[in-house]
């Protein structure tokens, strides 16, 4: 978290109540939004309502032991996340301060309270080189110069979104601390390689362009099925245990993103502890260095502060942000949005507001798509274009979808991934339901699907899709009356389906090989059942019995396909195999 | 200290004080009745001229002449390595008659998180003997995992099973001692019955765990609102020993829905804006604090693993207390009715239970290299054995084609012979996996597509094979 720069002087004030993370203080002097140092240990809060002298503070930390009469202290600065090289590799807490240092600094395993630390080391230096010349005009958002951040990332330096711009004065390449100036301009303003912006707020763009390319995620049902776009949005609902962190951490391990920001909101601290673990041991699949490299991790786990769980998701955000402006395309997963959303419902009940649908606050619907719409596919001010793809995880009680989050997060989302608590059970992984999940951009990317895997792409799925329809018509009737009564055509569908359905739609996660599919493999088992498909039928239209067609011993082993690494061969093997097998039966 | 008579509301569980020194949030109150009667409360809301108090013992017989002292810190638990062996109320206060506990250290019950960059991942296979654990939804040390069950089911038997035969095999060096693969048990009691504690207490006397064991009971018949505080003495006395004392400590909390009953109650009586079912909005938020107490710190030699015991209302696992547990835990054991009413001893379905942190805590090295791969490919047939259940009903078992048949035997075998082996059995992870092998192979080789075929080939019984195709022969 960034210390206030502001030099206003300002009044402090004396806290008058205490309630959980909701703290009220009289005669402050601040303003909406800033950040205040509470009692006398200086605890980190937001002021979040101000009615006459009364002031209400959201506490980021635990308040056990606050009392009545100690002074509130304020910034004059609104809470604002410090962006510079240093955020890759890093872990955060809700309000950016680095959950390593403050191991450091605590000396203890156990999170104290009333401990600060910068959002980035202030004296590591890093070596600038620039882009721009002495003479040279630049303007809010340019891109002065580059440090070569991780060995995947190159950082962009650039002008501040809020200056005025000017004429380069100084310049010149080195070794510099983040609060060094770099470049000085012609009007005195002097740049540094980090700058600050508060999180509430979006970073400006000159504009929101339709997104044609699809951000692979190397998992089949999502590419195959329902690709999200780079700058699109997605949420995951599902009941406990169906597979939303399990989905997040395989985007965040093989999207095709430059940068990938996880936010880890409400959730366990394990699981951001193997995210620690597991990145810098595995490849980015598009660059080959460790996936630590290109990833910023936010943390606000189940059992720390509440007020810094609705701060993280914007901390997040605001980071992605950054590195779109740098030309970069972001993916941001939120693991999970219904604890923000809770969180928000839990400070707002204690400011006594109005309550809404299921004691959730007014502004949830408005929050949500104030956050969702900070994604998109963006010209940035300097000119490049970059993106931010935001993934959000969606927690609904009793796994009942018609909750007021889930239902204000599909009203804007336009990628719906619906796990369903069935498939789980059965441990058909990933428990994707492909009959209720969509995907509103699949018709805008099949272009690239045709131009950059198989140019008959979308008929290949479209054939996929309808044979999975048909096969739940089918199994309605087969609930009823039992498989063998059904016609040997129909007999058929129902199990090339089953293939689509083991060989193709499931994947497991923990699998060397097959935790990662590209989209060439991803069509190409969809097309090898599209082979025994068109070959079995033409063996049951010259008379062959339907099960001489599904015992040939070939057929099973479609299911072993996402375990080959060499699957181009496998599955020109298995193909000719299974033809020739067919073959033999008439 | 300054003694306050200014009680100007008295309302379910909650007290209201008129002060005019300022009194810090969560501190410790005591409440002294006219008959001289001591009780404990603590701040739930602090403003500069009053403070709202949550009553542990209840505010039965209070009335506005009490008086009020506020002692200026938060609820402390003195922890020592001396507590085990002890017996105390669920206040922390001993009950079993023993010595004076002389504290090594006092600890704030509510406990500060863990840092997550200091967290190590569970990934320690814990042997609990149990088949549809060990085999089908692994413990880890340092996992919390809940057993989900009902009324009336042998939740309890199945605590204590693992209670007793719990460890974590071939322990490497260090063992100067056989104790260093069992555990210390940290038993939390919220508003259990009498019979069902004297239960865990004779099993304990009996088997001598109550030497590596720290009990703390609140019973039914004890105030509700003191449930609130049991476990965080229970979770605090287990971090001590777990991250400053080297233990591997097992917590077994039971009955959550207890807890969560006692928070809805105080809400209540607060005027809160209830969340679902009337229960708080900030119980996901509380119930995290007492489970994510569980977990292994790097550099730390012990651990904590949680086993929390739930009933859920109405056999309902979308009641807002299960459904809580189950997004804040890692995964889950479900006892099953049907199951318990055929006999099956522990009546665990392994359908809907879960171990989330199995992948990591199996396989080569730490189990044995064909886990993984045995356990999904039951899960897919007695999955499928269970669907074609319903079906058979219908159809009979002669319109099933021979390999739905297969299913259909299987999941009765799984049922009869991997889950139901008693309360008494132990089987070593070896003799649960080839038990696994001896039911799969039932099904014909090319079925089992969720094993690699180098598997098959080591472990399949090509007996009983044999006898597969004679009779189809
Ligand atoms: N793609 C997958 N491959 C293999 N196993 C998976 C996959 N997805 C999920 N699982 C299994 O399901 C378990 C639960 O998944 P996950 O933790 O992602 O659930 P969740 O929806 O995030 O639950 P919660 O809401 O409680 O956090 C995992 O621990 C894993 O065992
Ligand atoms: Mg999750």
């Amino acid at each position: 978290m960034s210390q206030a720069t502001d030099t206003d002087v300002r009044e402090d004030g004396i806290i008058e109540s205490v309630s959980g993370p909701v703290v009220t203080a009289r005669d402050l002097d601040a303003r909406m939004n800033d950040v205040v140092y509470v009692g006398s240990e200086g605890l980190m809060g937001e002021v979040i309502e101000i009615e006459g002298n009364i002031t209400t503070i959201q506490v980021y930390e635990e308040t056990s032991g606050v009392s009545p009469g100690e002074p509130v202290e304020g910034t004059g600065s609104p809470l604002s996340v410090d962006l510079g090289p240093g955020m890759l590799d890093a872990i955060y807490d809700g309000v950016q301060r680095p959950l390593d240092v403050l191991e450091e600094k605590m000396g203890s395993a156990f999170l104290d309270r009333g401990v600060d630390a910068p959002g980035i080391d202030l004296e590591k230096t890093w070596e600038f080189t620039p882009e721009v010349e002495e003479g040279d005009e630049v303007e809010a958002g340019d891109i002065v110069g580059t440090v070569p951040e991780t060995p995947s990332i190159d950082h962009k330096v650039m002008v501040p979104p809020d200056s005025e711009g000017g004429e380069v004065v100084a310049i010149e390449s080195g070794n510099f601390n983040v609060e060094e100036t770099v470049v000085e301009l012609d009007n005195g303003e002097e740049i540094q390689m980090h700058q600050e912006w508060p999180v509430r707020q979006q970073r400006p763009t000159v504009e929101k362009e339709t997104p044609t390319e699809p951000l692979i995620s190397g998992q089949r049902v999502l590419d195959g099925l329902f690709p999200i776009a780079k700058g699109g949005t997605a949420a995951i609902p599902g009941p406990f245990g169906s597979g939303k962190t399990v989905t997040q951490h395989q985007l965040a391990k093989w999207a095709d993103a430059d940068i990938v920001v996880y936010v880890g909101c409400g959730e366990r601290g394990n699981e951001m502890t193997e995210v620690i673990e597991d990145f810098p041991e595995l490849e980015d699949p598009t660059t080959g260095n460790a996936l630590m490299d290109r990833t910023c991790l936010i943390a606000n786990t189940s059992n720390m502060p509440v007020a810094a769980r609705e701060s993280c998701v914007y901390t997040g955000i605001t980071i992605a942000e950054y590195f779109r402006d740098m030309g970069y395309d972001v993916a941001l997963m939120a693991d999970s949005t219904s604890r923000w959303a809770e969180a928000m419902r839990e400070i707002s009940s204690r400011l006594e507001e109005m309550p809404g649908e299921e004691g959730y606050p007014a502004y949830l619907s408005a929050r949500l798509s104030e956050f969702y719409e900070r994604a998109g596919y963006f010209e940035n001010i300097n000119g490049t274009e970059g993106s931010v793809s935001v993934i959000g995880a969606v927690s609904p009680p009793g796994g009942d979808f018609s909750e007021p989050v889930t239902q204000n997060t599909l009203r804007i989302v336009k990628t719906f991934w619906a796990l369903d608590a069935d498939l789980a059970e059965r441990r058909h992984f990933p428990s994707i339901n492909w009959n209720e999940s969509y995907s509103l951009y699949r018709d805008q990317l099949d272009p690239w699907f045709e131009d950059n895997v198989r140019a008959d792409w979308p008929e290949t799925r479209q054939w996929a899709i309808d044979t999975l329809d048909e096969e739940a018509e089918l199994q309605e009737i087969v609930q009823l009356v039992g498989k063998d009564a059904l016609p040997e055509d129909q007999q058929l569908t129902l199990e090339i389906a089953r293939y689509l359905r083991e060989a193709w739609l499931q994947q497991n996660a923990f699998h060397d090989v097959d935790t990662f599919c590209e989209p060439e493999k991803t069509y190409r088992i969809m097309d090898a059942a599209k082979t025994y498909n068109d070959a079995a039928f033409e063996a049951l239209d010259a008379g062959v019995p339907v099960e001489e067609i599904t015992d040939i011993d070939a057929a099973p082993r479609l299911n072993r396909i996402g375990v080959q690494e060499d699957y181009n061969e496998y599955i020109d093997d298995l193909e000719d195999d299974i033809e020739s097998q067919l073959r033999e039966l008439y | 200290m300054k003694e306050y008579q200014t009680i100007t509301e008295i309302s379910g569980p909650l007290v209201f004080v008129e002060t005019d020194e300022p009194v810090g949030y969560d501190d410790i109150v005591e409440i002294e009745l006219s008959d001289g009667e001591t009780r404990r409360g603590q701040v739930l809301e602090s403003a500069s001229d009053y403070v709202a108090i949550q009553v542990f013992e209840g505010t039965e017989g209070i009335d506005r002449d009490a008086s009020v002292r506020f002692l200026g810190e938060t609820m402390k638990m003195p922890v020592t390595e001396d507590l085990l062996g002890r017996v105390m109320d669920g206040t922390g206060q001993p009950i079993d008659g023993g010595p004076e506990i002389v504290p090594d250290e006092r600890r704030d019950i509510v406990g500060e998180a863990i840092n997550p960059f200091s967290r190590e991942y569970p990934e320690e296979f814990i042997q609990t003997g149990v088949s549809a654990i060990d085999g089908m939804n692994t413990l880890v040390r340092g996992q919390k995992l809940p057993i989900f069950s009902a009324s009336g089911l042998p939740h309890n038997d199945l605590a204590l099973q693992i209670a007793r035969q719990a460890t974590v095999p071939e322990e490497e060096e260090e063992g100067d001692d056989d104790e260093g693969s069992e555990f210390a048990v940290i038993f939390g009691a919220m508003g259990i019955t009498a019979e069902e504690a004297n239960e865990f207490m004779d099993d304990f006397e009996r088997t001598g765990a109550l030497e590596r064991s720290v009990v703390f009971m609140n019973l039914a018949d004890d105030p509700a609102v003191e449930r609130t505080i049991t476990p965080r003495l229970a979770l605090t006395t287990a971090e001590y020993l777990a991250f400053e004392k080297d233990y591997h400590v097992l917590v077994i909390l039971t009955d959550m829905t207890n807890y969560c009953e006692a928070l809805r109650e105080i809400g209540a009586a607060r005027e809160e804006v209830p969340g679902r079912r009337g229960y708080p909005g900030y119980m996901y938020t509380d119930l995290a604090q007492l489970y994510e107490r569980a977990g292994r710190i790097e550099g730390r030699e012990g651990s904590v693993t949680q086993l929390p015991i739930l009933t859920m209302p109405g056999d309902d696992d979308t009641h807002p207390i299960p459904d809580l547990t189950g997004y804040i835990t890692e995964g889950q054991i479900y006892i099953d009715r049907d199951l318990n009413s055929q006999g099956i001893q522990p009546p665990i379905n392994v359908l809907p239970s879960l171990s989330r942190l199995m992948d990591d805590g199996i396989g080569e090295g730490l189990t044995r290299a064909d886990h993984a791969d045995v356990k999904d490919q039951i899960f897919a047939a007695y999955a499928e054995g269970e669907d074609l259940r319903d079906l058979v009903n219908i159809v009979g078992r002669e319109a099933l084609s021979e390999l739905d048949n297969k299913y259909l035997d299987f999941a009765d075998r799984f049922e009869e012979e991997f889950v139901d082996q008693g309360t008494d059995t132990a089987r070593s992870i070896d003799e649960t996996l080839e038990l696994g092998w001896d039911l799969l192979s039932m099904l014909p080789k090319d079925a089992l597509n969720r094993i690699d075929e180098d598997l098959i080939e080591e472990h399949y019984r090509e007996d009983e094979t044999a006898e597969t195709v004679e009779a189809e022969a």
